[in-house]
């Protein structure tokens, strides 16, 4: 099909399967549908809108169609991205499953557990987190402790069927409401601290798994602290090699940078900060405001055609590579500049809590949220170690 | 469009970056600064600039150039920004060519443009009059007398306009000194009665000269496109202008960072590499995003001037204000870097930093471009 037939028939099965009430920006953390055994949809347009999607295979454009997947080339998968904008469609699903794990699966699964996995990613059915962090391991990942050891065999075999996890993860995004979670753990304590760890996966339902939400400085708790207590796990849970967890690490990092850095940027009908303020202020605005308003206009600009080139490069196979602790951090940085600016142009108005209309507060708590942007999925200064040492060679100290 | 170089361009990267590393270096620059050289560039690097096609890489191939646009300037003068290379580039074959190609007569384009693109002939614009950029400030006055007109003002900041042998001058037919409409552009050749040119050399070891026009008298031939329409077509030509310097300052960034990380590796202090300091790694790491920021802007910049997009004096000045600031603290970042060896004239890494200041200036620096684009986006 050419991309021309393939627009046509795309804009026409959207227009007449996306439901209106899913055509209307997205105006609270209710409209986001995340999916999940434990999801309750919030209206009939949001739950037909999923299923109609995920029967395309169009919740993951790009995967294999068998694997839920839409079996998409790039160019088409753009050609849907544009026309879904074009309507205003809201996203279907937003799932780690997709954005972080399914990559790693599908580069470091194995077949058995990509057809297990990856079509319930699709559906919707079942919602993962990620047990990454610890007390101890913050910016230093690789220091972490959660131990799985392998249960001693019944007769002579190297072992038994199960791994047994004990430890505990911190700022495990939205582990209360997950189904599974693909997690960190030690499997060699006596190997160099990179070596000894494994990339497990196991229901959240299992026996010693308990959660606990962190109330964080905006007021929302998207995180928890995981415990594990003589968790048992299949061994044939485990992703990769045993020992080889740290490869899957990274580049699942790799993913997650991506989405943080790009985020904002993404976002359709982000209106530009000096669009914000020419509502607000009208022409009564500060000239240094409006200097530092357009200073940030050229970084964000000059950086959203900084994703695009890397993207265009990728494509064409020119790309520099390595490139997504860039765009990390200097998108999430970027993107902390704009909240800061639009609490500026809003004046006290920015600093309301608590009122009657439920957008009260919105401002304060998304500024507050976005200090997180530069500290999740690796700190601003980790980035510019990555890229002092990667990109740059830089000698280690 | 794709935010990548076609194979065209990467040609003419290739060979770009190839010609001016090994034909105009930096000791070149040096040479000609230190001998205090009557031109203040090589003659026989502009010849050669001709044959490779660079000197009519704007011009039309009808009119004897190379056609190939403005990504293909860009990348030219990307190379000249990391090289240092001195040439008559900018101003006779970007500036003064868009404006003769765009909107020059038959008579003029085939008079003109041929021989420069064979490097036979330079020309300059006289279009500044204040000490900032301010291109729609023009008191010079063209008078209508005989079959002509006769000019008087001064005009400043006229890029090689020592070596010029013909100037394009922006001057007042009619209307108020601040305003974009009544603004002609003329073809003035220096050695006319009542035109003097004085060299001025600048920091940056590069020429602009002050003109004083003082009632010269030009034909009504020598107008370049409308009486009183001047403006677009200067325009046209600055942006032209400014895609290109803000790619010489993107590679005047690159170089210099290229050089300073080189020295974080060898340079030892306290028994180790200074690289393996995170004080200055993270300065480095931000420095590499910033270049990679002005590198996608000014790419965009130019590919919205190859497609005459009516939002390509948006991107434009995206590219000066974001390539000026990226470049200024790039050599800034890299004589610090340097310590004590950066500020002595016999290393190179002061030439950069002189270059980044003067080339981030020249039309419109980043507080000029910022307001500009604030403008254009109605604010």
């Amino acid at each position: 099909m050419t991309d021309t037939d393939f627009r046509a028939e795309t804009r026409a099965w959207l227009e007449a399967n996306c439901p209106p009430e899913m055509r209307q920006p997205v105006e609270s953390d209710g409209d986001v549908c995340w999916g999940g055994r434990k999801w309750r949809f919030k209206s009939d347009a949001q739950k037909i809108w999923l299923e109609r999607m995920a029967a395309k295979g169009w919740t993951v454009p790009e995967w294999p169609k068998a694997y839920g997947g839409g079996g998409l080339s790039r160019d088409e998968a753009k050609i849907l991205a544009q026309e879904m904008q074009a309507i205003g469609a809201r996203s279907p699903l937003s799932s780690f499953g997709i954005w972080m794990l399914g990559p790693a699966l599908l580069k470091y699964g194995n077949e058995a557990q990509k057809c297990e996995h990856l079509p319930k990613i699709a559906r919707g059915e079942i919602r993962w987190c990620q047990g990454y962090s610890e007390p101890g391991a913050g910016s230093d990942l690789a220091a972490l402790r959660t131990s799985a050891v392998l249960e001693p065999g019944s007769g002579s075999g190297p072992g038994g069927d199960h791994y047994v996890v004990n430890g505990q993860k911190v700022w495990t995004s939205y582990a209360d409401r997950a189904d599974w979670i693909f997690c960190l753990v030690r499997t060699d304590p006596a190997a160099p601290k990179h070596l000894g760890i494994s990339f497990l996966l196991f229901d959240m339902e299992s026996e010693g798994v308990s959660t606990s939400p962190i109330k964080l400085i905006s007021g929302y708790s998207p995180f928890c602290q995981t415990f594990f207590d003589d968790v048992r796990v299949p061994k044939e849970n485990l992703m990769g090699e045993a020992g080889k967890g740290w490869d899957i690490a990274k580049y699942l990092l790799t993913h997650e940078r991506e989405m943080i850095g790009g985020m904002d940027f993404a976002a359709t009908g982000r209106d530009a900060l000096h669009q914000l303020a020419k509502t607000a202020l009208g022409d009564a605005i500060p000239g240094l405001l409006r200097a530092d308003i357009v200073r940030h206009e050229i970084d964000a600009l000059a950086f959203g055609l900084t994703m695009e080139r890397v993207k265009d490069e990728a494509k064409a196979g020119q790309g520099v590579g390595a490139l997504s602790s860039m765009l990390k951090y200097y998108g999430t940085e970027v993107n902390k500049q704009r909240q800061e600016l639009i609490m500026a142009i809003n004046g006290s108005d920015s600093l309301l809590w608590e009122g009657d209309t439920k957008h009260e507060g919105d401002m304060a708590k998304s500024w507050l949220r976005s200090r997180a942007n530069s500290i999740e999925g690796g700190t601003s200064e980790v980035q510019l170690n990555i890229i002092a040492k990667r990109v740059l060679q830089l000698p280690g100290a | 469009m794709p935010l990548v170089l076609n194979d065209e361009q990467r040609m003419v990267k290739d060979s770009a970056d190839g010609f001016f590393a090994s034909e105009a270096p930096v000791s070149q620059l040096r040479k000609l600064r230190d001998e205090k050289h009557a031109d203040g560039f090589d003659r026989g690097l502009w010849a050669k600039m001709a044959e490779m096609g660079f000197a009519g890489v704007a011009i039309p191939e009808q009119f004897g150039g190379a056609g190939l646009g403005m990504v293909a300037a860009g990348l030219i003068q990307e190379a000249i920004g990391r090289n240092l290379s001195l040439s008559p580039f900018l101003s006779s074959a970007v500036l003064s060519a868009t404006i003769l190609a765009r909107g020059g007569s038959d008579e003029q384009k085939a008079a003109l443009l041929p021989k420069m693109a064979a490097a036979e002939l330079i020309v300059a614009l006289a279009c500044d009059e204040a000490a900032r950029h301010t291109p729609a400030h023009v008191a010079t006055r063209a008078e209508a007398a005989g079959n002509g007109f006769r000019l008087s003002g001064t005009k400043t900041f006229v890029l090689d306009g020592h070596v010029a042998d013909k100037l394009i001058v922006a001057a007042r037919t009619s209307d108020a000194e601040d305003e974009a409409v009544g603004i002609t552009l003329f073809l003035v050749d220096p050695k006319l009665a009542g035109v003097s040119v004085s060299r001025k050399i600048l920091v940056d070891s590069r020429n602009a000269a002050i003109v004083v026009l003082d009632g010269c008298q030009v034909d009504g031939a020598d107008v370049i496109g409308e009486v009183g329409g001047g403006y677009t077509l200067l325009e046209a030509a600055l942006d032209a202008g400014r895609a290109c310097l803000a790619a010489e300052m993107l590679g005047v960034a690159a170089q210099s960072f290229a050089t300073t990380v080189d020295y974080l590796k060898q340079r030892e202090q306290f028994g180790q590499k200074i690289g393996s300091f995170q004080a200055l790694q993270h300065r480095a790491a931000h420095l590499f995003c910033e270049v990679e920021l002005a590198r996608s802007a000014t790419l965009r910049a130019l590919q919205a001037l190859d497609a005459g997009e009516d939002r390509a004096p948006f991107y434009v000045s995206l590219a000066k204000a974001k390539a000026g600031e990226v470049a200024k603290l790039a050599t800034n970042e890299a004589v610090q870097m340097h310590g004590g060896i950066g500020m002595t004239d016999d290393y190179d890494i002061g030439f950069f930093m002189k270059r980044a200041r003067a080339a981030g200036e020249t039309f419109g620096d980043t507080a000029f471009h910022g307001d500009r684009l604030a403008t254009l986006m109605g604010y």
